[in-house]
């Protein structure tokens, strides 16, 4: 069996007496659309930050292709593979769209100061950037001001910058929060999109009818802990998941009908 | 005809500092409160190896590496703290600076260095030589401002957290900054010492500090082409009227306050509204405040 991805092993985190990720293990395989679901408090986000290393994990690692990251700043795990779309939007607003993505895409010419210094040209990227605003749909506010696009536009902004990193596997952190849903069924069909070319997608999600239709395997956390994992219908269908994250028998009813209309 | 020399050389070595500043402040965001320091490291090291022997020229080199090492020392401090912070820690670092150097006999103590030796350019010489250095800092900056390195800059000043999460080293980009900029502020201090051929602590203190920042300000904090005009005026304003040279602190203080209040992106940004109102690009992008000014 090939090695994962990305592992993430026996991952615990605490904050003083608090103990957000208690001992969770999960891998991604190359390919994946792996959702990381749970209730509000979970700890997904506190997950997708010690994968990230914002946040450093108390035990365990975090390791991808084989390579440990646990000591690795945030810029060097990002420069290995990792690319994080945040759930806050935060483009950088004196710039335009398409610039904002060619930073991105330029990362080659700014891996160290010196380099940055000797590279003035900037027309592979912005080309490289144009093709990935296209591929998440929004070519037409290319070279517009971010500072005046709606959170729709923004939220695939983010993740066309994402992209042009090139990562070996796309952390997304709620991307359709915000959305409408036809906002966040278009968006969600392009995640599912850029998965089905060959992107491995991590996708922390609340809405659930979204990640019950595109995800191809669920990791479901609860209190900081994992408590199931699996197809997502079978992870769903779980009495233990039903109860921690939907909060009863009547609700779960109520999310297998939405998902069956999905 | 030498009154106007003296004043052109003068308003060259502000240039030169005004934009080292520029290179830290405007482009990084980092906002320093004690940059007259650097250029006081840059004046005492080329006094005193002036007055050791050394040609003029051979200590320019010298200037700039000592300012620019310590002011890596000092850029570190920058990697631990942000904003408000970071304003106050430079702020002390100036402080520092002048307290240490008012401590030392062999730094000239309260009475300074005198009697530093003749540049051997003659008056021309040196005020050509100035101006050409100037003009090679401002097209420095301007490159930088159009390579990748400038557009690194411009993302950390407006978020770093971003910028990390772009697969940005940011400690080593700012203390990059920390070190072109105070290296340049070294570069100017030298010229500075043979100028007027008498340095004492005084000359670098926070009034100075303010003085430059100022500058900044006034010209379009980021802008190369407002801040070169702003620290030309700004430096020939004392010459041509008394007063502005007997409440400087006052002066700078209240011009610090209108344009921050009225205009954050100083000249530059007026000079735009006023020629292009719909645009906003000018020489290279808006003028917009430091992180020292969001919290």
């Amino acid at each position: 069996m090939s090695l994962p991805l990305l592992q993430v092993d026996e991952v615990t985190v605490r904050f003083g007496g608090l103990t957000a990720i208690d001992n969770v293990s999960f891998a991604v395989n190359q390919g994946d659309l792996l959702g990381l679901i749970g209730p509000n408090g979970a700890g997904k986000t506190t997950m997708l930050r010690s994968i990230t290393g914002v946040v450093r994990p108390s035990a365990g690692r975090v390791a991808l292709g084989g390579e440990i990251l646990n000591d690795l700043p945030i810029h060097q795990r990002i420069r290995r593979g990792l690319s994080l779309s945040q759930q806050l939007v935060k483009p950088l607003r004196e710039i335009s769209v398409i610039e904002n993505v060619a930073l991105a895409a330029g990362s080659a010419r700014t891996v160290t100061p010196l380099r940055s210094l000797l590279s003035v040209a900037c027309d592979e990227e912005m080309a490289v950037a144009a093709d990935m605003l296209a591929r998440v749909g929004i070519s037409a506010h290319a070279d517009q001001s971010p500072a005046i696009q709606p959170l729709g536009v923004l939220k695939r902004l983010e993740m066309a910058r994402a992209l042009a990193l090139r990562p070996r596997v796309l952390l997304l952190d709620e991307p359709l929060a915000g959305l409408n849903s036809k906002e966040a069924r278009g968006l969600a069909d392009t995640i599912a999109a850029i998965n089905e070319q060959g992107m491995t997608v991590v996708l922390i999600e609340h809405n659930l009818s979204e990640v019950m239709r595109i995800c191809r395997r669920l990791v479901v956390l609860d209190n900081g802990r994992r408590i199931a994992e699996g197809e997502p219908r079978a992870v769903m269908a779980d009495a233990g998941v039903r109860a921690a994250y939907l909060g009863g028998d009547t609700t779960a009813a109520s999310a297998d009908r939405r998902a069956d209309h999905a | 005809m030498s009154y106007e020399i003296s004043l052109l050389t003068t308003m060259g070595i502000s240039v030169m500092f005004a934009l080292s500043l520029n290179l830290i402040t405007g482009f990084c965001g980092q906002i320093s409160l004690g940059h007259a320091a650097f250029l006081g490291i840059g004046a005492y090291t080329a006094a005193l190896l002036g007055k050791a022997g050394l040609p003029f020229l051979a200590t320019l080199p010298l200037a700039m590496l000592l300012a620019g090492v310590i002011g890596v020392i000092v850029g570190l401090a920058s990697l631990r703290v942000r904003a408000d912070f970071l304003a106050i820690t430079t702020m002390g670092v100036g402080f520092l600076f002048v307290g240490i150097v008012r401590q030392q006999d062999a730094l000239g103590g309260e009475l300074g260095v005198s009697a530093i030796p003749d540049h051997g350019l003659g008056r021309v010489g040196f005020m050509v030589l100035t101006l050409v250095l100037c003009v090679v800092v401002a097209v420095f900056c301007l490159y930088i401002r159009r390579a990748w390195m400038g557009r690194v800059f411009n993302g950390i000043a407006e978020d770093e957290d971003t910028m990390r999460v772009l697969g940005i080293d940011v400690p080593r980009y700012k203390l990059v900054a920390f070190a072109l900029g105070t290296a340049l502020a070294g570069l100017a201090g030298a010229f500075y010492a043979y100028h007027l051929q008498f340095i004492g602590p005084d000359s670098f203190g926070f009034v100075e500090s303010i003085t430059v920042l100022s500058m900044v300000v006034f010209g379009g904090i980021g802008s190369v082409t407002g801040v070169a005009i702003a620290a030309a005026l700004l430096s020939a304003l004392p010459a041509w009227f008394q007063v502005i040279g007997d409440y400087k602190l006052l002066v700078y203080g209240a011009l610090l306050f209108l344009m921050m209040r009225f205009s954050p992106g100083g000249m530059a940004a007026l000079a735009r509204r006023f020629f292009s109102p719909t645009e906003k690009g000018g020489d290279g992008r808006p003028g917009r405040p430091v992180q020292g000014g969001r919290s």
